[in-house]
């Protein structure tokens, strides 16, 4: 199968019309040591009804999502993606059409992301919000540099905390690699929290030189952190407020611009987009109107044409590489951008009290879900001197006492039909035995009470 | 005026609706369309939680989101479909972006359920079909561009000229026990923006070579920047005035001479699938834009993917995880590279543009990505020679998949800029090429059709083009002045800096 | 407009004014016409010092990006910030209200390097 219109009798018409005999006349400029004579060994060739099939075999081969019930996220989650969001995402005026640099025939795709970059603002309380990054790693790696910028690179120290999720870390960290930014991190309590007591000492040590503090808001552990005086901390310490978080507790939880963030960034995969294996999600990115200038990535605003008519365009674009090259606010060009129009999509269809709403009920079950886990006497709570209950969204981190080997535990339970949490890092000491479960609002509660069971009776 | 000289009707002119509210215009107060699940658990009072009340928004502070229902969105983004141009509806000859055809098994292939719906952290056991189409799709990019190892984590082009420049700077620091990573790279003047964004971003200096007068690289001003400081060269070939590098093992040779690492930015690989294999010119590293050479769709400016492949020396810099295969075992895992960089991003990447990458390449197989190598050439070069009689080629002779046209003439002559032709294609119901890029040429103009475009609709490209030239001599006021038949006509591009309005606000 | 005697230029396109041990530096009419209308003014922070030819600013337009180098070494004592508001002050006025920054000249020797109006105008294209 192949997907070339031209027949070899055009084929011969077009070269006679260039003048050559061949194509590979065409190809003379290649050193001949660089030619290959065979095409490349690489299988192929299949008619549509043989992929098809194959297709259907690879992904009978994954145990996925729609065969069991989930309660994992750490960041990536099972949320119900409205039915009409697919039929628009398959419309190929926005799928298959480019980067809107023609404003005029790409008004479709530009509003999008304007009403996209609408409800990102309104999610976050920020004043501005750009046309999207790649993931919420990237997206929290971006802050960083751009707070490095806004301090004209006076200032380079992170202070990270450590409960952000880990996988962000370690992008951060490969990204502070190259020594353009210095992260300090501020370690976590037994009960899961930024170390407050650690996070001042760290501050008081590094006047002067703090870019920004970088926390999360809910953090991995699903915890709403009492961020407020880490916050007026770092700001006492003229130090940029970055803020990661989970769009839908966005929905129930003051905005961050209340509680004082310059920077909002998240993954936004909740907001209508699949899981697919971890990828392609959404990180969002919004910021207060000072920090503007700085900000990474597209960002789409709204004139008039020649007629007087409203339209939109890619705007304040001296700060991106195609012009301002080494000196570009990133190197971001591609984005993700279907995934923010999906998002946007989402926003409109949950509106402001739908969002709550959800998020509220996922919060719901999450509570009855922990409480039916500790009840069973499997489970303690993550830290083993102070049962304080942590405020926590819908996501908690548990201990597993029960006598089972814990990827063995988790494999039986799958094959129950219940993917079990994920289970946290076995070689980190402080996280050993805990798993992260997470409950969306496609749960149920008789799926959470027959998971209850299954775990019962394993034990 | 747009009276007469909106005439251009044609099957190739497209009729686009025109300007729509947005869709918080629209917002009625008690409308609604997804809903939470009706649930038999009595609702959770969050402000009675322990440490929450704080943090809960009060009813004035919320998110303000539009009140719609399902009617209203679908109406909503369909108008605004209908505002766009798209490969589906026609010829998208951008140049360096490669808008073929998105093959709509592909759309197909990234939907299935078992990869829709998989969870990046369960068990690989339980993932072993993604995971199998991964590890196939690695080794089929290794095969296809020459090297040894692929990572598919980065998410575009830019994400992973970076990945590659930091696994560079990883092995350089091997390479001197930790002395040195070096501080430059070696850019030519034609390169994309996203070459000295990435290197920036990976703290090197940019040091920039000129192009000579043929616009390939002048290996005598390489080889006077070349020095033990230099990190890595990076090139685009075929380069972005649509010429392969002639001397490209030499270049490669005095890179190596140096102990600097030779970057191939893949932007262009269209061109030469299944011909010849930069691994094989002598690169140590390149990037693949699977939503340029593989078909997989730009979405309106992504998500697609930009996979690494590398030399052996590099692979065990590589980021991760990347997929392995335990043939004892019969078991596909995850595995970080030995001495990784680490992570570029979260999970694995982009899998479900993996997807249609993989489903292409099995519905082509090797000798039909030979033929889209050769069929891109030779409809580029027809092009060229319809159009060369009409307009000037910034750089005369055969091209690759793409080719240059200069724009100064005629802007000497008449005052029309390349940026009227464009603006009048759209009128004539093609997109436009790229423009005023590469930066060396005076109003550039980068066209490239692809090997999807039929020979019918490339002639109506060039009778477009053609008719344009001679709008050009008699009518270059009405040129000024396009388009005409969109859905806006020329935007206020300055007045959208001097006054931002990068957000919807209630009136 | 003619080139303001008062001052010198360096063939960056900016121009010094010197009052005493301290300078105002702007852009020529010329660098604003060819950089076209101003949208945005990237100004130091009080108190940075640049030695000569080092960036200490840039001017954008809607698309492109210039640097403002500086022609005579010194620390920046001031800054145009109206300029924050209203950046099309450098276009409209540049040898007067659409000054960029001023500063305290290390070494009033660098001044020599510079063109008088006669020769800067004979320099341009």
């Amino acid at each position: 199968m192949n997907y070339i219109p031209i027949t070899d009798a055009q084929r011969e018409l077009m070269l006679a019309r260039i003048g050559v005999a061949s194509v590979d006349e065409l190809y003379a400029d290649l050193p001949d040591a660089v030619l290959l004579d065979n095409a490349p060994d690489v299988y192929g060739g299949m008619s549509e009804i043989d992929l098809r099939a194959r297709l259907d075999a690879l992904s009978a081969a994954n145990f996925a999502a729609h065969e069991y019930v989930s309660f994992a996220g750490a960041g990536c989650y099972d949320h119900y993606v409205p039915a009409f969001i697919d039929y628009l995402l398959r419309r190929p005026e926005f799928f298959t059409a480019y980067t809107p640099y023609q404003p005029e025939v790409s008004q479709g795709t530009l509003q999008a992301i304007y009403e996209y970059q609408t409800g990102i603002c309104e999610l976050t309380g920020m004043d501005v919000a750009n046309a999207s990054m790649y993931d919420g790693a990237t997206a929290l790696v971006e802050a960083a540099f751009m707070t490095m910028r806004l301090t004209r690179g006076k200032r380079t120290v992170m202070l990270v905390s450590e409960a952000l999720h880990p996988e962000k870390l370690e992008t951060l960290e490969t990204y502070a690699s190259s020594g353009l930014i210095d992260p300090v991190y501020v370690p976590v309590t037994e009960e899961l929290v930024t170390d407050a007591q650690a996070f001042a000492d760290l501050l008081a040590q590094h006047v002067g030189q703090i870019a920004a503090v970088l926390l999360p808001y809910p953090n991995f552990y699903g915890i709403i952190e009492d961020v407020s005086p880490l916050i007026a901390a770092a700001k006492d310490a003229g130090a940029y407020v970055v803020l990661d978080t989970n769009p839908i507790m966005l929905g129930i939880l003051k905005r961050p611009g209340t509680l004082g963030a310059d920077i909002v960034v998240g993954e936004g995969q909740p907001l209508g987009s699949a899981m697919s294996f971890g990828g392609p999600g959404l990180g969002y990115f919004a910021c207060t109107q000072k920090c503007v200038r700085q900000i990474p990535g597209r960002l789409v605003g709204r004139t008039t044409d020649i007629d007087g008519n409203q339209g939109y365009v890619l705007t304040m674009s001296t700060r991106e590489q195609h012009i301002r090259r080494e000196k570009a606010t990133s190197n971001i060009c591609s984005n993700h951008a279907l995934n923010a129009l999906a998002a946007g999509m989402y926003l409109a269809a949950v509106g402001s009290g739908g969002l709550k709403d959800i998020a509220t009920d996922c919060m719901t079950k999450a509570h009855y879900l922990r409480d039916k886990l500790l009840s069973t006497g499997l489970f303690a709570l993550s830290a083993a001197s102070n049962d304080r209950q942590q405020a926590f969204g819908y996501e908690f981190a548990l201990r597993y006492i029960g006598e089972h080997d814990l990827s063995d535990w988790h494999a039986e339970l799958l094959m129950r039909g219940y993917l079990a949490g994920v289970i946290l890092d076995a070689s980190n000491d402080s996280n050993d035995a805990l798993v992260l479960f997470a409950v969306t609002e496609k749960r149920t509660r008789a799926e959470v009470d027959a998971f209850v069971s299954e775990v019962k009776d394993l034990g | 005026m747009a009276d007469t000289t909106s005439n251009h009707q044609s099957d190739y002119q497209i009729n686009y609706r025109g300007p729509r509210q947005t869709i918080y215009d629209l917002s009625v107060e008690g409308r609604s369309c997804l809903q939470a699940p009706q649930s038999e658990l009595p609702q959770l009072d969050a402000s009675a939680i322990s440490g929450l009340a704080d943090y809960l928004a009060d009813s004035t502070e919320g998110p303000s989101l539009p009140h719609v229902t399902e009617t209203d969105i679908m109406r909503h983004y369909t108008h605004l479909a209908s505002m766009n141009f798209s490969v589906d509806q026609g010829m998208y000859p951008l140049g360096s972006c490669t808008m073929k055809y998105n093959p709509r098994l592909n759309e197909d292939a990234a939907r299935l359920p078992g990869i829709a719906n998989l969870h990046p952290y369960q068990s690989t056991s339980s993932a072993q079909g993604a995971l199998q189409m991964m590890y196939e799709l690695q080794n089929d990019l290794a095969e296809i561009a020459g090297f040894a190892a692929t990572c598919l984590q980065p998410s575009a082009g830019a994400h992973g000229e970076y990945a590659a420049l930091m696994a560079f700077r990883a092995a350089h620091l091997a390479r001197t026990d930790g002395a040195t990573a070096r501080t430059k790279v070696i850019i030519p003047d034609t390169a994309h923006g996203t070459n000295p964004a990435s290197v920036a971003m990976a703290g090197y200096d940019t040091v920039t070579v000129p192009s000579n007068a043929d616009g390939l690289v002048d290996l005598d001003a390489l080889r006077e920047l070349l020095n033990e400081d230099v990190a890595a060269f990076m090139l685009t070939n075929p380069n972005t005035v649509g010429l392969f590098e002639p001397r490209i093992i030499e270049i490669n040779e005095a890179v190596h001479a140096v102990g600097a690492f030779s970057y191939c930015d893949g932007a262009n690989l269209n061109a030469i699938l299944g011909m010849s294999r930069p691994g094989d010119s002598g690169f140590d590293a390149l990037h693949i834009n699977l939503h340029k050479t593989f078909s997989t769709p730009h979405g309106g400016g992504g998500p697609g993917a930009g996979p690494i492949c590398v030399s052996a020396e590099l692979a065990p810099f590589l980021p991760g995880p990347i997929v392995d295969y335990d043939a004892e075992d019969d078991q596909y895992t995850l595995t970080m590279p030995e001495r990784s960089i680490g992570r570029v991003r979260s999970f694995y990447g982009n899998v479900s543009v993996m997807a249609r990458a993989w489903t292409y390449i099995r519905a082509l197989g090797g000798d039909g990505l030979r033929d889209v190598g050769r069929q891109a050439v030779l409809s580029a070069n027809y092009l060229r020679v319809l159009l060369e009689k009409h307009y000037q080629l910034a750089f005369p002779g055969v091209c690759m998949h793409e080719f240059v046209l200069t724009g100064k003439p005629f802007k000497d002559a008449t005052g029309v800029r390349t940026l009227d032709v464009a603006k009048r294609l759209l009128d004539y119901g093609f997109h436009p090429p790229t423009i005023y890029f590469p930066l060396l040429v005076d109003e550039a103009m980068m066209i490239e059709p692809t090997e999807t475009e039929s020979l019918a609709d490339l002639d109506a490209f060039a009778d477009a083009m053609i008719a344009i030239a001679t709008e050009l001599e008699t009518d270059s006021e009405t040129l000024h002045a396009a388009p005409y038949t969109t859905p806006v006509r020329r935007l206020d591009e300055e007045a959208a800096v001097r006054n931002p309005d990068l957000r919807w606000r209630k009136q | 407009m003619a080139t303001p005697t008062d001052r010198k230029y360096s063939a960056d396109h900016e121009w010094v004014l010197v009052d005493g041990d301290q300078a105002t530096i702007g852009i020529t009419k010329h660098a604003s016409e060819q950089l076209g209308s101003v949208v945005f003014v990237d100004l130091p922070d009080i108190g940075d010092s640049f030695e000569t030819s080092e960036v200490f600013g840039e001017v954008e337009s809607v698309k492109s990006v210039s640097e403002l180098i500086i022609p005579v070494a010194g620390e920046i004592i001031a800054a145009n910030e109206a300029l924050e508001d209203a950046p099309e002050t450098v276009n409209d006025d540049p040898y007067g209200d659409g000054w960029i920054v001023r500063i305290r000249l290390d070494d009033a020797g660098d001044l020599e390097n510079l063109m008088d109006a006669a020769a800067y105008d004979a320099s341009l294209p």
